[in-house]
């Protein structure tokens, strides 16, 4: 099999184990954006606590992954500054008012065979691909 | 501390995940959803073993009285498909196709210390933020 096949499987598979922790040790799903909106509202300490750590992790991972080799990382394809300004709007008033992301309905909703998952999942990837398709053709991602 | 110790691990093992599998090039993300023109598949791969790991692993774990380090479980509840969830998840996705980043990877690629994902992440947070005040006076059914 190609190797970014193969590297997607173990990627993924590492996904999957992450999630399922979360849910063995504190009984959880992994649902990113839910866990960075947490913070910005009213919480107990003991509450932004877990959301903190989870980030920090996210981020330490990150850090190591960027010392072991640069290249997991490569720069944004939209033309300059404000294609990722929007798309950041877009991507943070949608996941709040969607209940989720990529990891809570599309890792760990799918697996829990979470109809409103699956509807969501296959929302956002369908939507992704007619956006891909029209912001090639006018040009604002390469 | 224990629990919070154990979730940074947990986040940390996603970045890992994140970074092996390729979710943290915003090239290979675009490639994915776009299906209509150079299409790069990999990405299925990730969906796909972390799927198929959390549907098994969730049904054991969920077997258990409680989690291993709190006692209850403190999962997703709501089972409406509402218009929120579809419109949410339409612009996540437009989102997601304009940049390529999702919430994770956007947090983990923060430790290239780039400036791509520092605005992507700072504009998501707006967005959330924006949402919490919006919805101050629609109350959103989500």
């Amino acid at each position: 099999m190609k190797t970014e096949w193969l590297n997607a499987i173990y990627g993924g598979a590492l996904i999957g184990i992450s999630a399922s922790l979360m849910l063995l040790f504190v009984g959880r799903v992994v649902g990113i954006s839910g866990i960075i909106y947490g913070l910005l509202n009213q919480n107990t300490k003991n509450d932004s606590l877990w959301r903190l750590s989870f980030i920090s992790g996210l981020f330490v991972g990150g850090l190591i992954l960027s010392s072991q080799n640069p290249a997991f990382f490569s720069a944004a394809m939209s033309n300059g500054q404000w294609p990722l300004i929007v798309a950041g709007l877009l991507v943070g008033f949608g996941t709040v008012l969607g209940s989720g992301c990529t990891s809570g309905h599309g890792v760990c909703g799918v697996s829990r065979l979470s109809p409103r998952s699956l509807f969501a999942t296959l929302t956002f990837v369908a939507v992704g691909i007619v956006a891909v398709k029209l912001f090639k053709l006018i040009g604002i991602v390469q | 501390m224990k629990n919070n110790l154990a979730v940074f691990f947990v986040g940390l093992i996603f970045a890992l995940g994140l970074g092996i599998s390729g979710m943290t090039r915003p090239e290979k993300v675009i490639g994915f959803l776009d299906v209509f023109g150079n299409w790069d598949p990999s990405l299925m791969f990730v969906m796909g073993s972390s799927i198929l790991i959390h549907l098994i692993s969730y049904r054991i774990i969920l077997k258990r009285q409680s989690p291993l380090l709190t006692s209850t479980w403190n999962l997703p509840q709501n089972k409406n498909i509402t218009s929120s969830l579809i419109a949410g998840s339409a612009l996540f996705g437009m989102g997601w196709g304009l940049a390529g980043y999702c919430p994770g990877p956007s947090i983990t690629s923060l430790a290239t210390f780039q400036f791509q994902p520092l605005i992507f992440v700072l504009s998501m947070i707006s967005g959330m933020l924006l949402f919490k005040w919006i919805d101050k006076f629609i109350k959103f059914k989500r």
